[in-house]
């Protein structure tokens, strides 16, 4: 079921991210929501630009980018904060209640075990 | 069935506005690529980051690109609960060593999963103890195989040697129902007066 792993990246990740193992701002959490802005791909690094015209197509999560584009988390969180920084990515409203705000925080449970049920 | 274009079904619809994530963990070939299989709307997508034997990731390591490396692959899928709200599950092994995925992982999660396998208990506790330290509450599923012989589940408590109030539960790893109730089980826990959020 799991598919070969035999797929070699081209480049070494600390080429595509030049050197930099950390993003240069600490907003991703793996389930950050990230979707493109409307500008266009522009003259980006082809990493970037895949990330890019992959967000075209609607939100995706910071795994689920890294997953398709089978880059490290760690990488795709340092391309996407550049992203970010230079507009061509804006995350979604994605704030899993401050867990300090425990009624917040117990709404956001029962929401998730509503939608469990629902499956049933 | 909606009318999003197949090819579009991989992106989260346009009202969700929040996203949460439970893990789903345990010792290696215990069923949690099959369990978030199971349960996720997107074909499970699998990421890897290659880390030093220490347990740091290779690109701290600028100049030194012969240290040692292992890879940890961690499995992941999808489910929409809401108009506004998705669930990730993060398929992913336990080990401590791995000090700063696991700090990636864990930061924000809801809670764990801890899928065992009653035949090898004993590999389940490195991972508990790994939830504790990061202060995740957790609740146990023993994966039922076909094949296995059925442990009451006082017998397994016992062996696990958990705390009265984590609940423990059967459930199949390929059945939706099954895995959705294990899940159930845990969020329930979650919203017992009394648990921490991490």
């Amino acid at each position: 079921m799991t598919p070969p792993r035999n797929r070699k990246a081209l480049v070494r990740p600390h080429v595509v991210t030049a050197g930099r193992a950390r993003p240069s701002r600490n907003i991703f959490d793996l389930v950050t929501l990230v979707i493109a802005t409307s500008g266009g791909v522009g003259p980006l690094t082809p990493e970037k630009r895949r990330i890019v015209t992959l967000c075209q197509g609607g939100a995706l999560s910071v795994a689920e980018v890294a997953g398709h584009l089978d880059l490290p988390p760690s990488v795709a969180k340092v391309l996407l904060s550049d992203l970010v920084d230079s507009g061509h990515i804006t995350t979604r409203a994605n704030a899993p209640a401050d867990p300090a705000d425990r009624s917040a925080h117990e709404r956001l449970l029962r929401e998730v075990l509503d939608g469990l049920r629902a499956r049933l | 069935m909606d009318s999003v274009l197949a090819s579009d079904r991989r992106y989260v619809r346009d009202t969700v506005r929040t996203a949460v994530k439970l893990l789903v963990v345990g010792h290696f070939a215990v069923g949690k690529t099959t369990f978030v299989g199971t349960l996720s709307e997107i074909r499970p997508l699998r990421t890897e980051e290659r880390m030093t034997q220490a347990g740091a990731l290779v690109d701290d390591l600028a100049g030194t690109p012969d240290k040692t490396t292992t890879t940890v692959a961690m499995d992941f899928g999808r489910l929409t609960l809401s108009d506004e709200l998705v669930l990730y599950l993060f398929g992913t092994p336990g080990q401590s060593r791995f000090k700063r995925l696991w700090e990636d992982l864990a930061r924000g999660a809801l809670g764990a999963l801890v899928l065992v396998d009653p035949n090898r208990l004993e590999h389940s506790f490195e991972v508990m103890d790994l939830l504790e330290t990061h202060g995740l509450t957790y609740a146990v599923a023993v994966n039922q195989f076909d094949s296995a012989p059925v442990y009451p589940l006082q017998e397994v408590r016992e062996a696990l040697d958990l705390l009265p109030s984590t609940p423990l539960v059967t459930c199949d790893a390929r059945d939706p129902i099954s895995a959705t109730r294990a899940l159930i089980a845990l969020v329930d826990h979650l919203l017992t007066p009394g648990q921490e959020y991490a």
